[in-house]
């Protein structure tokens, strides 16, 4: 069983902690991942960085800027990588842009994955109708989660085909926004959140978008299988460094 | 072969929507209702109402007599710069906005580089009283002034892009951003024909008004409809989507792309996307583009400032890829000195844009029986401060 799915089982309420490879420096990728194990994190969401990352707000982006001009690219992300599952076990995803993984080759960058132990993809820019045509097999074929997102605007219809094609969980967009815009969830998300709960779907939903604290963090899994912090935790790198990562989980966890 | 999209919002191997996920109501909204909206005869009716009421349509076809003499050739010159506003672009952002209204979409959304998409957006927004905000690059708002203070004259909020390179890929990623914030109320409307399905097809059926003029000017002129060649700039590409369109089919007419060269193809200064750009994906959209080896978009240089898209759009890089267009690359100084001279031979100051098509004629030799149409997409008035500077006048 993928580790994605076995780590979906646990009986607890997940957290999954975003950064972009590559900041704040181009070779912190390896320590800020088992930094993040070692302080409890569920599972990582590594970030690819694109020039051009339409889903991002500012904080993302100019830490992916910053990731770029460090020299970051994909065949060094993967060299980064390539003994990582010597010292950590937790779920480790990808989540990039779509242009990059193309230049790349689409297969290639699967097999490079399956051999390093990536266990799954998150590719906004990436239609469902295109990845099921064309990349369903590949990724198949090398054990690669793709998880899919849904929003507030989804309809139910989409929500239910979406549930029925992922495998691994959903990737529960809080908010109509790009990432790092929200400061408190409100009753429109606490709706939200339950509608979805009301759902009963097959796959465990993970909510991401606009959580930064202990707060936010149990606000969205109160219906929710778990959440992902993305910028509040690319912020607190750039302003603290790598050295006190422990101290921001804690402050989530505990 | 079909040069039309098809009904997966595909040009051959082009196109598609390769949007996140948070767009896709936003986008499938529209790509649902655009066609019926266009075919209602009530939106069709106040379209063409606009076009000649206000935009000032149709635009002269004007024979240019001493151009003609000079290059031993039959040239027409299609007088979009004529438009309201000084260029193509309104006929777009007319149809649009109507769209939008049809939607019940009370903002609107816009990108622009040179600010002429962001002006044509903002002055149809006066006119219907919506509500409009325009994202600009923050160095293009520096040098592009004139427009920045038209487009607030005429009550847009003009919002500078600080990411990335700060110009026109990042005014359009900014765009986005906003749309993916504001799904329910707010349309977006693209100035060319780039971006997700369906934008790349509306914008060139709202463009295609000046092919469909062009065949019926020229049954005046020459007593038939084809031309032998048509020749248009193409950044994104919208005014040579909009010139080519009726002719798509016609496998005899010639079809010209003019892309910039800027300093020169291989100089790392250029926007000569067809040759430098490879496949990839750009602001929702399989095309081909210019990126570094990693897939990482890259920044592309002309003196215009309309044509420095580091993408083109699908239907032009199917065109490119099938060879029903010939693509050529003109450089600043090969285009500034075109546009002179069509100042001191016609007594028209082109548009920096529309002087690169016109560099095409000391490029390629055409036979004096050859009745050559050029699309004159913009005015130079916008372009007088690179004028001055680039021939110390």
């Amino acid at each position: 069983m993928n580790r994605i799915n076995q780590k979906l089982q646990e009986n607890k309420k997940l957290l999954s902690i975003y950064f972009t490879a590559g900041f704040p420096k181009i070779n912190d990728t390896v320590s800020i991942i088992e930094s993040l194990e070692k302080s409890g994190v569920d599972f990582i969401e590594i970030g690819l960085p694109f020039s051009d990352p339409l889903a991002d707000g500012p904080t993302i982006q100019a830490s992916s800027t910053k990731a770029l001009d460090n020299g970051m690219t994909t065949e060094v992300l993967f060299n980064q990588l390539k003994d990582i599952r010597k010292t950590v076990k937790i779920p480790l995803i990808i989540m990039g842009y779509f242009n990059p993984m193309m230049q790349f080759g689409i297969e290639n960058f699967c097999k490079k994955c399956a051999e390093i132990g990536i266990d799954g993809l998150i590719i906004p820019d990436l239609p469902l109708d295109v990845y099921n045509n064309n990349y369903k097999t590949i990724f198949e074929k090398y054990g690669l989660i793709n998880v899919f997102l849904i929003t507030p605007q989804t309809s139910l219809e989409r929500i239910q085909f979406i549930d029925k094609i992922s495998d691994g969980f959903i990737y529960m967009v809080s908010s109509a926004s790009v990432t790092g815009s929200q400061s408190a969830f409100g009753k429109t998300q606490d709706d939200y959140f339950k509608r979805i709960a009301d759902l009963n779907l097959k796959s465990p939903q993970i909510v991401g978008f606009g959580i930064s604290n202990a707060e936010t963090f149990k606000q969205a899994t109160k219906y929710a299988k778990g959440a992902i912090i993305g910028s509040a935790f690319v912020k607190y790198l750039d302003e603290n460094g790598t050295a006190s990562i422990q101290k921001f989980v804690n402050k989530i966890i505990n | 072969m079909s040069y039309f999209v098809d009904k997966k919002g595909y040009y051959g191997e082009f196109g598609g929507a390769f949007i996140p996920e948070m767009l896709y109501p936003n986008v499938k909204e529209l790509e649902d209702n655009y066609l019926k909206i266009m075919q209602e005869p009530s939106f069709q009716e106040e379209f063409q109402n606009l076009l000649k009421e206000y935009v000032g349509r149709p635009t002269p076809l004007y024979f240019a007599k001493r151009l003609s003499e000079k290059y031993q050739t039959k040239i027409y010159l299609k007088r979009e710069d004529l438009c309201h506003t000084g260029a193509h672009k309104i006929n777009n952002t007319i149809g649009q906005i109507l769209v939008a209204k049809k939607l019940g979409k009370t903002r609107v959304i816009a990108e622009t580089g040179a600010g002429q998409h962001g002006v044509a957006t903002a002055t149809v927004c006066a006119l219907m009283g919506i509500e409009c905000v325009v994202y600009m690059g923050e160095i293009d708002i520096a040098r592009q002034a004139p427009n920045v203070a038209r487009m607030k004259m005429l009550g847009a909020k003009v919002v500078p892009a600080l990411s990335g390179s700060r110009t026109l890929k990042d005014a359009t990623n900014e765009a986005i951003r906003d749309w993916i914030n504001n799904p329910v109320n707010t349309h977006y409307i693209i100035g060319s024909v780039v971006g997700p399905h369906p934008y790349p097809d509306m914008v060139a059926r709202f463009q295609s008004v000046i092919s469909e003029e062009i065949k019926k000017q020229l049954k005046v002129h020459e007593n038939k409809e084809n031309p032998d060649y048509v020749i248009a700039c193409v950044g994104g590409g919208s005014n040579a989507a909009g010139a080519f369109y009726h002719y798509l089919e016609e496998e005899k007419v010639n079809l010209i792309a003019v892309e910039a060269a800027g300093l020169g193809i291989h100089s790392g200064e250029s926007a000569a996307t067809s040759v430098l750009g490879k496949e990839g994906v750009i602001h929702g959209s399989k095309t081909l583009l210019m990126q570094s080896e990693d897939g990482q978009i890259t920044e592309p240089y002309s003196i215009s400032a309309g044509l420095d898209y580091p993408g083109i759009g699908p239907l032009h890089a199917h065109l490119y890829r099938t060879k029903r267009a010939e693509f050529i690359s003109i450089t600043d100084a090969e285009a500034m000195s075109a546009g002179l001279e069509l100042c001191e031979l016609e007594g028209i100051i082109p548009a920096i844009e529309s002087a690169h098509a016109l560099a095409v004629f000391n490029m390629k030799k055409f036979k004096e029986s050859d009745v050559v149409v050029l699309n004159l997409s913009g005015r130079g008035d916008k372009d007088l401060d690179t004028y001055v500077k680039y021939f110390k006048l």
